[in-house]
């Protein structure tokens, strides 16, 4: 039977229960060496100097590390290459690298980390939006504190506000959030012969971490190899981070010969690693009579932190995203991305998206509210049908299943019957429904055209198990299991057969990023290339072996080959057609090269087809507020998804529920809190609050199937969509039952109750 | 300083400092590395042992204090190559995405059912309250601990095969 669609069992879930899995800081290698990092404890400041001297002579140390000993470039290679591996000349936030201390045991590495002096001069730290956009903010980042900024202009959003007859302004700010995968950032540099460098670690994107450790000791890439280990978890915070890491620990490993092992405790992990960008977005809406949406103006703010890492491409696809998923013919958009002296920010699943979902999911509800439409209708009358014009003036043109989404997760949440107007809430205990629309582009779009493609190896054995090398990752969201089901189908082998191996750079070619839900799409369509290219070569061993004349008589489905024409009962295992294929010296590998469908983009107007495809989610939440204390509980979560294709959807569920879960956390209780100097403070986990099992609604997903046509049994992709509007379905439901509005995330007691 | 204890039913004698956590005493000293470190400050559960029959973070015990005592981890967990009841529904329920928590997740589980063999979800999520999961939202593993203690209806309306 064949297996797309088929909610089997998780390739690596066997290893898992048994804590066989082995996650980096579970390898050992001998003669290691262990390292930990000195940081910077102020935000802003000129480095005058670093004294070693101490902590050189402290028992197991090998070696201080600081900028002057990096080999190769002492810039981390992502957008723009203004990131240093270990400060050098100043210091920009607090907890940056300064010095790595190495030595036998952590212990002592720690011991004499605490005795490197860094000899610093404090200038005044820029730590918010608002202050590095200020007229007279003092420069940190060329003459603008700005790393990028894109416009967005279709049609003359100007004239047709002044012609709408609501005008809706509105400003929205969120918060930071800490990705908080269980497993930290941590790497193993293992320097091999010929002046190789291997390096096993946690992370989404092997080949950016290739990219830097190359560039981080000056040697040639194919003198690299990084394998990636058992991933705990990532939602982008394995995107640009472990580059960082793996950088370090490869100039450590070359200047000390030996390996070096360099595993953050999570205190280090939440202050060093990159978080979502905190975002502030100026909203002006105008609508006709009826609430149809007739001129959008957005200003979009995200704070970058230190360095650009991400920021630009974040901030593009948070541009092209920015008025949700509703028609409209005159739109201005304009954002940019600030730089301040706090962490650098980078990629976190929804990538820029969340920040102005929460603003538009919201001001569509204050204007359904003022108009007193209800909020599910005004998304029917403005949301994205087959045939709608996006804000880059691309049209829809298949897979939406918008509308669909809406009227299941509807249906389900029992909308009609339970959803009354704010005005009409009474008692102290008040419940509440809210809704939110979302689209999202699936894959790097037109921002990140040029790194949209993928290659994978595909290997029949000798005894018929099948072996396939990719270059996109599993990092716990399912993609061995997902890719092993499209690669069984599409060559007709069985699903227990197929083995998609963990990600080793010596393995296969560049697959760009694991990232903006790219990976079903992408490496499900270049196993199906290379399938493609093996299938007719068991057909043909087939025909030999079933004693048929023609290829196209035979089927081949899930391990067994029969003939189509005589139903005689007679079929071969796929093994027997292995051996046959290797006895008729063919060649038993394939090559799949996928690129993907054509998107473009013109960088003065933003107008083009920013995304090959998208996808689409509805979700209803429903809360129960005490209006004395402010407490509230958030019920249930009904999230209606169409991902074009649920590969298997018992692992599309698990997405939609963990990220939604994510979203709650992002809506009511996550933030990074940050001193008047810019220090953080709620670096660990005690301080740093996460959604617990007593915490968890009921979360109630449907699958919503929209096939793409280009897609691996019309799969689009979808893995970052649930958190995404999570936190303005909060929000609205909060509106709802209690007539309070709440524009500045997380939503907390003290805000429902308008203490703060 | 010298201590003794039983680690899954094998008996250990080992030197150990005196400030060294059970949990680096476990990972490192008797290779035991199923049991994972997720913040070290008794915030996650990652490091979830029993030790007497009760859970505990082995992250905020010292190695010493384990003296004399009994723990399991999940190495212990599957018998004779045989995954345990827990083990099987976790896998069969996708209740592990990164896996990370698993372990962890797996022995409050395995805490709970022995003292409540049919508990309720209230109670499965008392008993897991102190286990992190990023991934997952908790509803697979819940549901996968309800089938393994053989109270799961699977959802009406979704495919499964
Ligand atoms: S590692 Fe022990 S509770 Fe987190
Ligand atoms: S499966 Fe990743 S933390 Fe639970």
């Amino acid at each position: 039977m064949p297996v797309v669609g088929k909610s089997v069992p998780r390739k690596d879930a066997w290893d898992k229960v048994q804590g066989k899995a082995r996650y980096v800081d579970d390898y050992s290698f001998s003669d290691i060496l262990y390292a930990t990092t000195v940081r910077s404890e102020l935000a802003y400041a000129r480095l005058n100097g670093i004294d070693t001297a101490r902590a050189l002579s402290m028992p197991g140390v090998k070696a201080v590390l600081t900028h002057v000993d990096v080999q190769g470039k002492n810039a981390v290679p992502l957008v723009f290459e203004d990131e240093p591996f270990l400060a050098q000349d100043y210091l920009r936030f607090h907890g940056e690298p300064v010095a790595l201390v190495i030595a036998e045991s952590y212990e002592e590495a720690l011991a004499a980390a605490a005795l490197v002096k860094v000899d610093a001069e404090p200038l005044k730290p820029v730590l918010s939006i608002r202050e590095a956009i200020a007229e007279n903010a003092p420069k940190i980042y060329k003459d603008d504190n700005c790393f990028s900024r894109y416009n967005i202009k279709k049609g003359d959003a100007e004239t047709a506000m002044k012609k709408a007859r609501h005008i809706f302004e509105r400003e929205y700010e969120t918060p930071y959030q800490e990705h908080a995968y269980l497993e930290t950032n941590g790497v193993i540099a293992v320097p091999g012969l010929e002046d190789s460098m291997a390096v096993y670690g946690t992370m989404q994107c092997p080949f950016y971490v290739h990219d830097a450790v190359a560039q981080a000791i000056g040697i040639d890439r194919n003198k690299v190899r990084i394998v990636q280990t058992t991933t705990g978890g990532g939602f982008g915070g394995k995107e640009d981070f472990p580059s960082v890491v793996a950088g370090q620990a490869a100039i450590a490993a070359k200047l000390t010969g030996r390996p070096v092992k360099l595993v953050y405790k999570r205190e280090e992990d939440i202050i060093a690693s990159s978080k979502r960008h905190p975002g502030l977005i100026k909203m002006k809406i105008g609508t006709d009579e009826r609430g149809k949406i007739v001129a959008a103006i957005i200003d979009y703010y995200i704070d970058g932190g230190a360095y650009s890492t991400l920021t630009p491409i974040v901030l593009w696809r948070g541009t092209v995203h920015a008025l949700g998923p509703y028609e409209c013919q005159d739109i201005l958009i304009k954002s940019y991305g600030v730089a301040t002296n706090k962490v650098p920010c980078g990629a976190y699943r929804g990538f820029g998206s969340p920040q102005v979902i929460f603003a538009g999911e919201s001001i569509i509800d204050e204007i359904a509210d003022e108009l007193k439409i209800d909020p599910l209708e005004i998304r029917r009358l403005n949301g994205y049908k087959v045939g709608s014009s996006t804000a880059t003036s691309q049209i829809i043109d298949q897979s939406c299943g918008l509308m669909e989404t809406i009227d299941r997760a509807a249906a389900k949440a029992d909308w009609k019957s339970k959803w009354q107007a704010p005005s009409s809430k009474k008692g102290s205990t008040r419940t509440g429904l809210g809704i939110s629309t979302v689209y999202y582009g699936v894959g790097l779009g037109a921002g990140g055209k040029h790194l949209d493609r993928v290659a994978t190896s595909m290997t029949i054995m000798k005894d018929g198990s099948v072996h396939c090398a990719i270059g996109n990752v599993e990092m716990g969201q399912g993609a061995r299991t997902v890719l092993a089901q499209i690669a069984a189908d599409a060559l007709g082998a069985s699903y227990e057969m197929v083995n998609v191996v963990e990600t080793d750079t010596a393995l296969v070619p560049d697959s760009g990023p694991t990232v903006a839900s790219r990976t079903t799409f992408m490496s499900g369509n270049s196993l199906m290339i290379a399938a493609a290219e093996l299938r007719p070569r068991l057909l043909h061993v087939a025909k030999d072996m079933l004693g048929e004349t023609r290829d196209e008589d035979v089927e081949l489905i899930d391990g067994w080959a029969f003939s189509k024409r005589n139903a005689n009962g007679q079929r071969i295992h796929f093994k027997e057609l292995a051996q046959k294929l290797y006895a008729y010296r063919l060649m038993p590998s394939a090559f799949g090269w996928y690129i993907a469908p054509d998107s473009s983009y013109d960088k003065d107007t933003g107008q083009g087809n920013a995304y090959f495809v998208y996808s689409y989610c509805t979700n209803i939440a429903e809360v129960e507020v005490d209006m004395e204390t402010g407490e509230f509980q958030v019920k249930r979560i009904t999230c209606a998804h169409d991902m074009g294709k649920a590969i298997n959807p018992q692992q599309v569920e698990g997405q939609i529920e963990g990220g939604t879960l994510q979203g709650m956390g992002y809506a009511t209780m996550e933030e990074i809190r940050h001193d008047a100097n810019g220090k953080m403070l709620n670096n660990a986990f005690a301080t740093y609050i996460l959604p617990t099992t007593e915490d968890t609604p009921v979360i109630d997903p449907i699958i919503v199937e929209h096939a793409y046509d280009r897609g691996p049994y019309g799969a689009k992709g979808f893995g970052e969509v649930p958190l995404m509007g999570i936190a303005p379905a909060i929000a609205n439901a909060v509106y709802n039952a209690t007539g309070k509005r709440i524009r500045i995330l997380p939503i907390k007691p003290e805000k429902i109750l308008g203490l703060e | 300083m010298k201590i003794s204890l039983k680690v899954n039913g094998k008996k250990y004698t080992r030197e150990v400092e005196t400030n060294k956590n059970l949990l680096h005493f476990i990972r490192e000293d008797l290779g035991l590395t199923g049991t994972k470190e997720g913040c070290g400050a008794g915030e996650c559960g990652a490091c979830t042992i029993i030790m007497n029959g009760k859970t505990v973070n082995s992250c905020l015990i010292l190695a010493v204090e384990a003296n004399g005592c009994e723990i399991e981890t999940i190495e212990g967990e599957a018998k004779n190559g045989k995954l345990s009841k827990l083990q099987k529904a976790f896998h069969e329920n996708h209740a592990v995405q990164c896996g990370f928590c698993t372990p962890g997740m797996i022995l409050s589980a395995r805490a709970l059912l022995e003292k409540n063999a049919k508990p309720t979800v209230e109670q499965i999520k008392e008993a897991i309250e102190g286990n992190f999961c990023r991934c997952t939202g908790y509803q697979q593993i819940i549901e996968a601990v309800q089938d393994a203690s053989g109270q799961l209806k699977k959802k009406e309306g979704l495919k499964r095969a």
